[in-house]
């Protein structure tokens, strides 16, 4: 349930960008999920309504709109752009990328030339698309 | 609007309960950053204080092996609680990579670190001891953006190269006003027992020391500008049997090398209240 630490920090970005703008409620967070990362969206949708429950006021009313992210890669050594898909890994090798996605350079190899020096171009973890709220 | 990463702004709340950080660098490769920071946190953990180890070298991880942590794995709670070796809470890339390499480029490296910072729950601790890799590099650059708390404990070794590049180091870390602990020699041959300065403990921790003894030939110019602190807080001697010991935090404990650091450790930390 690592997922927990990433939400709290979902939520603690919210009420920092809320006291930024100056803004009075958050009504909408819209959140990636990265494919690479595999987060749990049903334990990770749940933490950040528990964690709601002790923060902020004005992100009670907020929703949080969970949105998976598929995961792409390009080699740096041969320019082969490559999906998750086309990628083996073990149950363990998933499970460490699941903590630490970086994992993936020691895990993964582009299908062409088998280099682990490619980029994460798209769906590598936990990020934040949008904070939409009212002053 | 850009995506947002969320994960740094949650770091500050895992290291809320952290009374000091000490990253142990030096910048020059092989001049044993990870031996003392792993013995540093043995120590300190004896000693009985809270104590953490976290492994910053993504490429060239070996506090592990140092502690001999092969068995060891994170519990996953609300995050990741370090597992605890020879008592001392121990976190390392080490425990997600099989034992494989971890070929990252400085981007990713520093994507890692923010991972590893944002997920590890250290709860409370008196003393978090980071194990740098060598160089100025993501990760140097990512404690000073991130551990603004974090203070530098310098390893050198006797020998013009290591001094120079320590030089340059102290230098910038002044001028980012990053908070300097001290400089460990490490590696002195031929010093004996008297391998430390720790001796008058706890008088004026780390100023007024003189820090212009000669060492194996090479003068130690640890600052050289008139009237400031000297930086030396001991000296400690190279102990062929300590690549014995290794894997073994017992061995290390009874080592000369940890004899050595000890009573650094001691001089450093003595108006730290024990538990
Ligand atoms: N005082 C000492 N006496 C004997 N051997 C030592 C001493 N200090 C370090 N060593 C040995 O030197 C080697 C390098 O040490 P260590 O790996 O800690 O260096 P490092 O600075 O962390 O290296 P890197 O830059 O690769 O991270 C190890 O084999 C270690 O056991
Ligand atoms: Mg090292
Ligand atoms: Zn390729």
């Amino acid at each position: 349930m690592h997922e927990w630490a990433l939400a709290e920090s979902v939520i603690k970005t919210a009420v920092e960008h809320a006291a930024r703008g100056k803004l009075r409620s958050v009504s909408e967070v819209a959140v990636f999920l990265g494919e690479l990362q595999s987060i749990d969206k049903e334990i990770f949708a749940f933490a950040l309504a528990e964690l709601v429950k002790s923060s902020f006021k004005g992100l009670s009313g907020c929703k949080f709109r969970l949105l998976a992210e598929p995961a792409a890669f390009k080699c740096k050594a041969c320019s082969k752009e490559f999906t998750l898909k086309v990628l083996k890994k073990t149950e363990e090798e998933a499970e460490n990328i699941h903590f630490i996605p970086e994992m993936a350079h020691t895990f993964l190899k582009c299908p062409r030339c088998k280099s682990p020096d490619f980029d994460i171009t798209a769906g590598r973890g936990v990020s934040i698309k949008f904070i939409k709220g009212e002053a | 609007m850009a995506n947002l990463d969320p994960r740094p702004s949650v770091i500050g709340v895992r290291l809320s309960k952290i009374k000091r950080m000490i990253a142990v660098t030096g910048w020059k490769g092989g001049i044993g950053k990870s031996v003392t920071a792993s013995a540093l946190a043995l120590l300190l953990a004896k000693k009985g204080f809270k104590t953490g180890l976290l492994d910053l070298d993504l490429a060239g991880a070996s506090a592990h092996v140092v502690l001999g942590a092969g068995g060891a794995f994170p519990k996953e709670e609300m995050g990741l609680e370090p597992p605890i070796v020879a008592g001392v809470k121990f976190m390392s890339v080490a425990f997600f990579s099989n034992n494989k390499a971890v070929p990252l480029r400085g981007a990713n490296v520093s994507h890692a670190i923010i991972e590893m910072l944002a997920i590890t729950q250290w709860g409370e601790l008196d003393f978090l001891i980071i194990d740098m890799p060598p160089g100025i590099n993501d990760a140097a650059l990512d404690v000073i953006r991130l551990l603004p708390r974090a203070e530098i404990l310098a390893v050198t070794t006797p020998s013009v190269i290591a001094h120079s590049v320590l030089e340059r180091s102290l230098e910038l870390y002044k001028s980012l006003k990053v908070p300097v602990l001290g400089v460990i020699a490490n590696m002195e041959r031929g010093a004996g027992d008297r391998s430390t300065t720790a001796r008058a403990v706890c008088k004026r921790p780390l100023a007024g020391r003189r820090a212009g003894n000669r060492s194996g030939g090479v003068r130690l110019r640890l600052d050289p500008r008139e009237g400031e602190p000297r930086l030396l807080a001991g000296r400690v001697r190279y102990d062929s049997a300590l690549e014995k010991a290794l894997g073994s935090p017992d061995k290390i404990l009874k080592t000369n090398f940890a004899k050595d650091l000890g009573k650094i450790a001691d001089f450093m930390f003595c108006g730290m209240p024990e538990l």
